[in-house]
């Protein structure tokens, strides 16, 4: 895969302060990239740092194998659907799409036919004439894709362009956004600090933390093998225990967890010589049955059982949230699907068996 | 039909609350404009009382090419008048509006400062300024003492120096108001939509600051054209404009009736100058 877009070694500081600290990045033609992270992380920095709304401290940006360092936004072959859309309140919505290719000297005829073609894609025909404000906030961010689109970028930045629509149509125009982006085979960098949103969309996920890249992986990678404690934390819901080895051989590494739990864990997944670590562990991946029901019992792999008594159960519909607390204490949060309505029901108080795959321990090296 | 605030509160009340005002507007807007429509269509005698009759022969003297020439004159005067303070005008409330929140209002207070003091005395200050052994040649001969300066005091130059001079911040105003409201994200995606500077200004910016170039044409224009202090301080009445002929038809030709159907004619041109303003401003804020 080509690279399209190439940070180099960037670096940016406002005042005292790095918002971006010595990022390089490669972001692959026809890639949908996500810069994934808290508010305040440099998510949005390193997006207009592509854009060209800043320049870096230091470091080079290239866009298609050119060096745009120094260019204008104006110059630069990108465009951005922006957080509050932006859209001119003074045009129309085909004027608003059309702005960038009067900018770009495009024929008139020419023009109106991306135009249409442009506002065909993104569903939003007929609707031409109107102003920004008659129009709803799901429709104001159609404008905001499609007059982005017109352009043909090489590259399309979005800057959370989700965030201000209700759950339901979030959830519709994450799907659409991955759909126009296969179909049209723009590389799309997209931030969000929403996970759910970056592991749905996304190919590849670059997790930001305090101005650097935490981790950069598909979205499998990003939840299954989180490389930092920040990066279980922040992707999902983890149970993150400090663990000391207890004792070791060639295959496997026990190791005791907070709370008195022993586990084991691949050596593999052990770091070289390291006495403590810390193991990030999924609330789904623990297996829970009750003690009585031996026919539910764990699938044979797992190589790590206990038994542990409910604490607390939570209704969540599709799913049960459990707290489970093991007999020497370890208090552990554990997902259980809610498979059948005739299956089984949990509820606090109750003892319960569980299982857990060692390879399903994640082991983050400790800080 | 019943409407929900008359439950809430008896008509009365409100009519009662509205009193001061409608009794100021009454006594200070309502009643001098009668007074001045019906003394437009009056005569006055040979001492200058005014002589109840009914006559259009005032508005018909108001349209003599004399007067239509000072109208015509005040016009323009108060038109170049407004096209310098938008000239002058704009690029500091961009400046003002654009800086960061904690200067703003240091730099509107800049504005303010000179208004702290009587406008006849910034006028006089400007006489001082502008006469021939004023500060403003006394600086020329410093730099070049053979040069002759300029003799600006009591020409129109000085006229519209003095106008622009005392404007200028009812200029600023508005259109500081719609700058700071426009959003910069606006700005950053024309630019990012490939508008270089230029093209950025010309079809985002103006466009969405025209309300306060309007709302600012019409403080200054209107006032502007009426203006007489500064004609007569700064141009010496060499020059006049209608301000000063209706204040001369009322203080010294002692003919009301005609001063009074020149400002009739007058208030007609604001109304109609303040109704393209508005729409225009209307037209322009809709999508806000």
């Amino acid at each position: 895969m080509a690279t399209m877009v190439h940070l180099r070694g960037v670096t940016k500081r406002f005042g005292t302060f790095d918002a971006v600290r010595d990022v390089s990045l490669e972001v692959g033609a026809g890639e949908f990239l996500t810069l994934l992270g808290p508010s305040g992380c440099g998510k949005t920095t390193l997006l207009r740092l592509m854009a060209g709304f800043e320049a870096p401290t230091v470091g080079t940006v290239e866009i298609g194998g050119q060096d745009v360092t120094r260019l204008p936004p104006y110059r630069r072959p990108v465009n951005q659907v922006f957080q509050s859309y932006a859209l001119f309140p003074h045009l129309t919505v085909a004027e608003n799409v059309g702005f960038g290719l009067r900018m770009q000297r495009v024929a008139a005829a020419e023009g109106q036919a991306r135009v249409r073609e442009a506002l065909a894609l993104v569903s939003l025909d007929g609707l031409d004439a109107r102003r920004p404000h008659q129009l709803s906030g799901g429709q104001r961010q159609r404008v905001a894709l499609a007059r982005a689109l017109v352009c043909r970028p090489k590259v399309l930045l979005l800057d959370e362009p989700l965030s201000a629509l209700d759950a339901k149509l979030r959830r519709a125009m994450q799907l659409e956004l991955k759909r126009l982006q296969r179909q049209l085979g723009i590389t799309f960098v997209f931030v969000t600090h929403d996970q759910e949103e970056a592991l749905t969309m996304s190919d590849r996920i670059a997790i930001v933390h305090e101005g650097r890249i935490e981790q950069l992986g598909t979205a499998h990678e990003i939840y299954h093998r989180p490389a930092t404690r920040f990066a279980a934390d922040f992707v999902g819901q983890a149970n993150l225990l400090e663990a000391r080895v207890l004792l070791q051989d060639e295959a496997q590494v026990r190791v005791s967890v907070t709370g008195g739990l022993e586990l084991t864990v691949p050596r593999a997944a052990w770091p070289a010589g390291a006495m403590k670590a810390l193991i990030a562990m999924r609330p789904e991946k623990v297996h829970v049955s009750r003690l009585a029901n031996p026919a539910a019992a764990p699938a044979a792999a797992a190589t790590n059982l206990f038994e542990a008594r409910i604490e607390e159960e939570i209704f969540q519909g599709a799913t049960d949230q459990l707290v489970i607390v093991t007999a020497t204490g370890t208090r552990l949060s554990v997902v259980v699907a809610n498979e059948s309505a005739y299956g089984e029901i949990f509820h606090a108080g109750d003892h319960v068996s569980c299982a857990l795959h060692a390879d399903d321990l994640v082991v983050v090296p400790a800080e | 039909m019943k409407s929900a605030p008359d439950r809430r509160t008896p008509r009365w009340r409100a009519w009662l609350l509205l009193t001061p005002m409608i009794a100021w507007l009454v006594l200070f807007v309502v009643a001098p404009t009668a007074i001045l429509l019906v003394y437009s269509f009056c005569e006055r005698d040979e001492v200058g009382r005014v002589v109840f009759t009914f006559s259009l022969e005032n508005y018909r003297r108001v349209f003599d090419p004399i007067y239509l020439r000072i109208f015509a004159r005040s016009v323009g005067y108060a038109g170049l008048t407004t096209v310098i303070c938008i000239l002058a005008g704009y690029p500091v409330a961009y400046c003002i509006g654009r800086a960061r929140e904690e200067w703003r209002h240091r730099l509107l207070l800049l504005l303010m400062v000179p208004c702290w003091t009587s406008f006849l005395i910034r006028t006089y200050a400007w006489i001082t300024i502008l006469k021939e052994e004023g500060l403003l040649n006394g600086l020329i001969r410093l730099v070049a003492p053979t040069a002759t300066g300029f003799d600006l005091m009591y020409t129109p130059t000085a006229v519209v120096i003095g106008l622009v001079y005392a404007y200028l911040p009812f200029m600023i105003l508005p259109i500081y108001g719609s700058v700071e409201k426009l959003d910069g994200a606006l700005i950053e995606a024309a630019h990012d939509l490939g508008a270089g500077p230029l093209r950025v200004f010309s079809s985002v910016i103006i466009p969405l600051t025209l309300p306060g170039i309007a709302a600012g044409t019409l403080l200054v224009f209107v006032p502007a054209v009426g203006m007489f202090a500064i004609t007569d301080l700064m141009g010496g009445a060499r020059v006049p404009l209608i301000g000063n002929v209706i204040q001369n038809q009322f203080l010294v030709a002692r003919d009301w009736p005609f001063g009074a159907a020149l400002g009739a004619v007058f208030m007609g041109l604001f109304a109609l100058t303040y109704w393209i303003l508005l729409r225009l401003g209307a037209r322009e804020e809709d999508p806000a």
